[in-house]
């Protein structure tokens, strides 16, 4: 029987096979960042270990990051652990795109950007988006602290083998869709957990058709569906991205990763545990209603009714998530106004995100009463932006222009929103509180966000597009 | 690692789905830089009202929930971000057991790490322990983890599964960097053999 995609980079990863199941797999990568790495380093220091391999550990700052002027950190708490991150860096002899760096950004944007990212690798990082990496082919997943301190240790981790899911995203998406809508269609219709326990590989007719970055953004929410990893395999996109990027292979090495990479595919007579088919041509406009990334539909559609789910608990669930959003049954979801739109987060920050907001926004105003802001996801992204103009297209329609960080998406920073205020986000999770106590928020797509913006409501952006607003 | 062989204590249930770790400890206590005091803000935004008194309604702060070190939850436990912070704040609180119907993975594999035992148990016998215990049918329980049974005091007994390695370094105590550490010589092996695209350039 042939190999899954995941089975080929597992096998070529497993250090010692234990007979209790146990795998010791080998970690090609470890991205750390200043949230998750300080009591690690501690651990480390604390039981005289080094770190193994300084140089598969790469390190940056963006959690905690201020996004208008990143050196004047005011939180003393967070400060400190900005300077512990770098201590640690110099300590221990691992490199770090600190907030001098023109290389410094969100960590699931820096990776890919400066070849760190590749296909075939073993990525991990205390940080559940590590997923993203997976769109290269790479086996990329997070991990909790205590793994940390054992990847730094050992650069290894103790595995149970994973069962494996393949999603089959048929289709093309119509004018107006983007990647995001495509996960958040996968999930509103399956579920937060149905990928628990499973590695997700991406296959389809869809996948060919999209750039790198569409690609990151669906395997960067496989987490909220509860995968603990999804996987594209490589192909000619993945290898002209990959190639020439900074800490890529080059010369003869290149020649031998290319190689290699091109037998990273799923054998046409492997098994998948569960295997789904989801067609992507039918989908619309996606915006979440409720407190998870599953409870979102159709922006033509309305807010459900409790009334209707299929069991008590399900009703209990969906009725705590409308008292928490101030959402009614039955509104439509165009009806809902917002007060904020955030462009930015590990999902939707990279260049071509930035592009597709900026081509909507371009020669409008946003909406009188609308706080909007962009925060790329790099610096890299920041400059590319700048060089093609977008920051003075988002500037003139009245969206602030701010430095790289995960910023609004989790709120370390002084980035969050007032409670019982709305926000129209491209980040990855609705969770109570998660943009700010008390704060709403709605996941939606970067040209989805945009429209918002200037509407001062949900607005399908498909009529939004063909219409148009008079600035 | 403390290890945990055997705990008996109060349950406190929690009839919440999807329950995030984003809930279990907000994002404004994770600037710490230490592994310790994380109890106080567990479940922060609920456990308390805006104005910082203790929300009544909340499951922890009722009075039958005093002292709970078993907590009893739902569906997709510990799901989203990846923080052992929230483990850190449950031990810390002084839980050494959780027990649901489904955990997210990556918080799964926190608990392991801090002498928390995470246990699945099947919908239908978590309903039954639900019910039961709002109920006011039973208050305790006591988990073997030697035995892989649950019995509360008024006489379920449940069965469970914890995968053979997770459970034999829970029972002693293990920390997995020294167990690691055996494997030196396979490791070294491996990092010989690399190829080429497992590199940073």
């Amino acid at each position: 029987m042939g190999k899954t995609l995941f089975e080929k980079v597992w096998d070529a990863h497993v250090v010692k096979q234990l007979p209790d199941g146990q795998a010791l797999l080998y970690i090609d990568l470890h991205l750390v960042h200043e949230v998750t790495s300080p009591q690690a380093f501690a651990g480390l220091r604390f039981a005289k270990r080094s770190v193994r391999q300084p140089s598969q550990t790469f390190a940056t700052m963006d959690h905690n990051v201020p996004t208008v002027n990143p050196t004047d950190v005011r939180d003393a708490i967070a400060k400190k652990q900005i300077e512990t991150l770098m201590e640690n860096c110099r300590e221990f002899n691992v490199s770090l795109a600190g907030l001098d760096s023109p290389f410094q950004g969100i960590v699931h944007v820096i990776g890919p950007e400066l070849g760190l990212t590749l296909p075939g690798k073993t990525i991990v990082c205390g940080d559940s988006h590590t997923s993203t990496h997976g769109a290269f082919g790479a086996l990329a997943f997070g991990i909790g602290t205590s793994e940390v301190e054992h990847v730094l240790a050992t650069q290894c981790l103790w595995q149970n083998k994973p069962k494996t899911m393949r999603i089959r995203l048929n289709g093309s998406l119509q004018p107006g869709i983007t990647a995001k809508d495509v996960i958040l269609g996968l999930i509103a219709k399956y579920g937060v957990n149905f990928g628990t326990g499973y590695v997700v590989e991406y296959a389809g007719t869809l996948i060919s058709q999209l750039s790198m970055e569409q690609r990151m953004t669906i395997c960067n929410m496989s987490i909220e569906f509860g995968a603990r990893a999804g996987m594209m395999a490589p192909d000619e996109t993945t290898i002209a991205y990959v190639k020439g990027r900074q800490h890529a292979p080059y010369g003869e090495a290149w020649e031998a990763a290319v190689s290699e990479w091109k037998s990273l595919v799923s054998d046409a007579d492997a098994q998948f545990d569960v295997d789904i088919e989801f067609d992507v041509e039918s989908l619309e406009p996606q915006v979440t209603w409720g407190t998870n990334p599953g409870m979102g539909g159709s922006v033509n559609g309305v807010v459900p009714d409790p009334a209707d789910a299929a069991t008590e608990t399900e009703a209990r669930a969906i009725r705590q998530a409308l008292e928490y959003m101030g959402l009614e049954p039955g509104t439509k979801i165009s009806e809902i106004p917002i007060q904020h739109v955030f462009i930015g987060s590990c999902t939707n920050a990279r260049i071509e995100d930035l592009r597709l907001a900026a081509a909507i926004v371009k020669g409008r105003k946003v909406a009188e009463g609308v706080h909007a802001m962009v925060v790329p996801g790099s610096k890299q992204v920041k400059q590319q932006a700048e060089e093609e103009g977008l920051h003075e297209v988002f500037l003139a329609a009245g969206f602030e222009w701010r430095e790289p960080g995960c910023s609004m998406c989790l709120g370390m920073n002084p980035d969050i929103i007032p409670a019982g205020e709305r926000s129209a986000s491209t980040s990855n999770r609705n969770f109570e509180g998660r943009q700010g106590r008390g704060a709403r928020t709605h996941l939606v797509s970067p040209a989805m966000a945009a429209a918002a913006a200037i509407a001062g409501h949900f607005v399908d952006v498909r009529t939004f597009q063909s219409e148009g607003v008079t600035a | 690692m403390e290890p945990l062989v055997k705990h008996e204590g109060k349950v406190v249930c929690m009839n919440r789905l999807n329950v995030d770790t984003d809930q279990i400890i907000p994002k404004q206590f994770l600037k710490r830089i230490e592994r310790d005091g994380f109890g106080e803000f567990l479940f922060y935004d609920w456990r308390y009202q805006a104005d910082g008194t203790p929300n009544a309604n909340f499951e922890l702060n009722t009075a039958r929930a005093q002292g709970a070190t078993i907590l009893l939850a739902d569906e997709n436990f510990g799901c989203g971000s990846s923080r052992e912070h929230a483990v850190w704040a449950l031990a810390d609180y002084g839980f050494r057991v959780v027990i649901a119907p489904s955990f997210a993975d990556i918080f799964f594999n926190n608990c392991f790490k801090n002498g928390v035992l995470p246990i699945v148990i099947p919908t239908d016998v978590r309903k039954e322990l639900a019910e039961t215990h709002a109920n006011g049918q039973w208050e305790r329980a006591t988990v073997d983890l030697e035995a892989q049974v649950i019995e509360t005091d008024c006489g379920h007994r449940i069965a469970f599964e914890v995968d053979a390695h997770k459970r034999y370094m829970l029972l002693n105590g293990l920390d997995d960097i020294g167990l690691t550490l055996q494997y030196e010589a396979d490791i070294r092996a491996y990092e010989a053999n690399r190829k080429a695209y497992q590199f940073v350039y």
